[in-house]
């Protein structure tokens, strides 16, 4: 099962004394192909586990970089078809754990049964779903368990301690703790609070716990590295594809990004 | 004696516990913002069992807005609605032209209690936004409004008069340019500020609580309306009307009247170029249940759930959502929802304009044109209450356009 690989795939980062590196790219994002391509050389240049976005109309959480890939995804034309198709492609190519990371929208419309089913039998490792907080989550989760899919929930610094706990008795796969309070997107500096959130998760669950939001570069990289259990970078990904003059030089930038980055996640400890 | 102006639901059956009505309503958030919610609930539950709250929003609803609003007999447009007898509730009388003055009285009220300094809010024909910074500026509070950039070029004189009260107006230019896609950023500011922002909402909305306390705050059209109604004709009307983008005048007016089932209720949604062409907000007519902003309502959605643009003449009724509450008085047949086109909500505009000398907003005047309709099947013994949910000033240079009202001076 892929979420078990998923854990397998966190220990070992562990065990090597080292953070996962953990990339995010929406599907469809330039087109179809152009996003597997990027995906698969994300991981030949590092990164441990990939998350598959689901290109949405309304991002609600995202920047205007991830907004603006996400648009161009759909008017590519993406369906939820092809995203799944890419989670496929992208494990078949390179053998990492692949998540989809969504809206809610999208899956409850598609059906959550009929979702997990399709992301399971594509070879998907789970979802994380940041607008469906825990107490809205029962459904999707018994439908992800059935299928052997984890369900990564997002934590954040307003979280009080006893949600937390709620939180991560929940979740399954990792925690993704939100180094700050804000949307997708670079940020000069990690958040100060992300350090605190961390240990705070940490003594509620045995889980993994991953930082994400405003991680952009190997230094980044390196000090989030030294306190949690991996490391989650999408906008900066996206913003090297973004800024490349065709898709060739976007696909060596994004591969070269993830060697940074993952020589910062093993410089910290 | 009994105060009309706050009555939270007296029935207080509605949403549950966890914000729902029936199927529809929760909280559908990023962990972010769940504490920001919760502290919302904690403090309007607070407020709601406060009568010293009560008396501050009564002193200004009596002594700043002008409530209570108006009844107004329409006997000359009632001639053309089947000589129905038609009343109007008169919300565009309020200070600020609108009902929305109501609900952001007491919001900036209870952003005060929770000791916020900054308010954000999202418009989209500007009415909601102009009695936001309306409130800010009577309380002192930094005000920021989200627009689409479309709307801030038919409501222009809006604009002006949210930056003339001391507001930053921000025009967002992604997606469709209206109202979803200022919500949307309003959202975005929100996460990020969220330690002194309080998020203003504007509809009957959003995640739990925001659908039963903006309902609770506008539950005084409904309250002054049926006591008016009462004392006026002595008996109830056999229809109410008002116009439904995301429902809250119309949730604010229907509520007092639930519990009377002689009383049909029907909301008017923007059916834009006809609901055949597929450019309309016609949300409860033509969505399925989704999840948009925070709730689970009826959405215009296509088959994968990206929310489909809405398309409406009126800015503040163009919207693929649709208050939740709505959604439940909808599947379980409390309530009717219609659509009305651009063609026949101008229509009516110019009709009302003209037989009574009130200009109506586009936005009413969709729930005036159903009136039309509904008057002319009840006949003449009905007895029909409509909400004149703001006035046109706002919409003069759409309407001129529309009616070529600027050739005359060429």
């Amino acid at each position: 099962m892929s979420a078990e690989l998923l854990g397998s795939v966190l220990a070992k980062a562990g065990a090597e004394g080292r953070a996962a590196l953990i990339g995010y790219m929406p599907a469809g994002y330039p087109t179809v192909d152009g996003a597997v391509r990027a995906m698969t050389a994300m991981v030949e240049g590092g990164c441990d586990v990939i998350e598959v976005g689901l290109p949405y109309s309304d991002p609600v959480l995202d920047g205007p970089v991830i907004q603006t890939a996400d648009d161009i995804a759909l008017r590519g034309g993406v369906r939820i078809r092809d995203v799944i198709r890419t989670v496929g492609e992208v494990h078949e190519r390179t053998g990492a754990p692949v998540l989809c990371m969504t809206y809610w929208n999208p899956v409850d419309r598609y059906g959550a049964e009929r979702f997990a089913a399709d992301l399971a039998a594509a070879g998907g490792a789970g979802c994380i779903l940041p607008d469906l907080p825990v107490q809205e989550s029962e459904g999707w989760r018994k439908a992800a368990e059935q299928h052997g899919l984890a369900t990564v929930f997002v934590v954040a610094q307003s979280t009080g301690d006893e949600r937390l706990a709620r939180i991560t008795a929940a979740g399954s796969g990792f925690v993704y703790a939100a180094s700050i309070m804000g949307v997708t997107g670079t940020r000069d500096s990690v958040g100060e609070g992300a350090r605190e959130l961390v240990e705070r998760t940490r003594a509620t669950t045995d889980l993994p716990v991953c930082v994400g939001l405003g991680v952009s570069n190997a230094g980044q990289a390196a000090e989030v590295a030294g306190y949690a259990d991996g490391v989650i970078v999408g906008t900066a990904f996206v913003r090297r594809l973004m800024d490349a003059e065709d898709l060739e030089s976007g696909i060596a930038a994004v591969r070269a990004l993830a060697g940074e980055l993952a020589e910062g996640v093993r410089v910290a400890r | 004696m009994p105060s009309d102006f706050f009555v939270p639901d007296p029935e207080g059956h509605l949403p549950s516990a966890e914000g729902y009505f029936g199927a529809f309503g929760g909280q559908f958030i990023p962990e972010a913002l769940v504490s920001a919610v919760d502290e919302v609930a904690a403090e309007y539950d607070k407020l709601k069992a406060d009568p010293t709250f009560a008396a501050e929003l009564e002193d200004l609803l009596v002594n700043y807005a002008g409530r209570p609003s108006a009844l107004t007999e329409a006997p000359r447009f009632a001639e053309h609605a089947g000589g129905a007898r038609i009343f109007l509730k008169r919300e565009d009388l309020n200070h600020t032209g609108s009902h929305k003055i109501n609900n952001v009285l007491g919001q900036v009220l209870l952003a005060k209690r929770m000791g916020k300094t900054r308010v954000v809010a999202e418009t989209g024909a500007g009415q909601h936004g102009v009695a936001t910074a309306t409130g800010c500026a009577l309380f002192g509070l930094e005000c920021v409004v989200y627009m689409g950039e479309i709307d801030t070029e038919r409501q222009a004189l809006n604009v002006a008069r949210m930056r003339m009260l001391g507001a930053e107006v921000i025009a967002v230019k992604t997606g469709s340019r209206t109202l979803k896609d200022a919500i949307n950023e309003a959202f975005r500011d929100w996460v990020a500020h969220v330690d002194h922002t309080h998020y203003l909402f504007g509809t009957a909305a959003g995640p739990h609580p925001f659908p039963a306390l903006v309902r609770d705050f506008h539950r005084v059209i409904g309250v002054e309306a049926r006591r008016q109604i009462l004392e006026r004709v002595g008996r109830l009307p056999d229809a109410v009307a008002a116009c439904v983008g995301g429902g809250s005048n119309a949730i604010g007016l229907f509520h007092a009247f639930l519990p009377d089932d002689s009383v049909r209720l029907f909301g008017f949604e923007p059916a834009g170029h006809g609901l055949e062409t597929g450019e309309h907000a016609a949300t409860l007519t033509k969505g399925d249940p989704g999840i948009l902003h925070g709730s689970r309502s009826y959405v215009l959605q296509d088959e994968d759930g990206q929310i489909v643009e809405p398309y409406s003449i009126s800015a503040g009724l163009d919207y693929p959502g649709v208050g939740p509450e709505h959604a439940y008085l909808k599947d379980v047949g409390r309530a009717e929802y219609r659509a009305v086109t651009d063609d026949a909500a101008m229509e009516a505009l110019r009709l009302l304009s003209r037989t009574e000398g009130i200009i109506p907003a586009i936005e009413s005047a969709h729930a005036l044109a159903g009136a039309l309709e509904l008057g002319r099947e009840l006949g003449s013994d009905g007895l029909l209450l409509v909400n004149l949910s703001g006035r046109g000033d706002k919409d003069m240079d759409t309407a001129a356009r529309y009616f070529g009202l600027y050739e005359g001076e060429k």
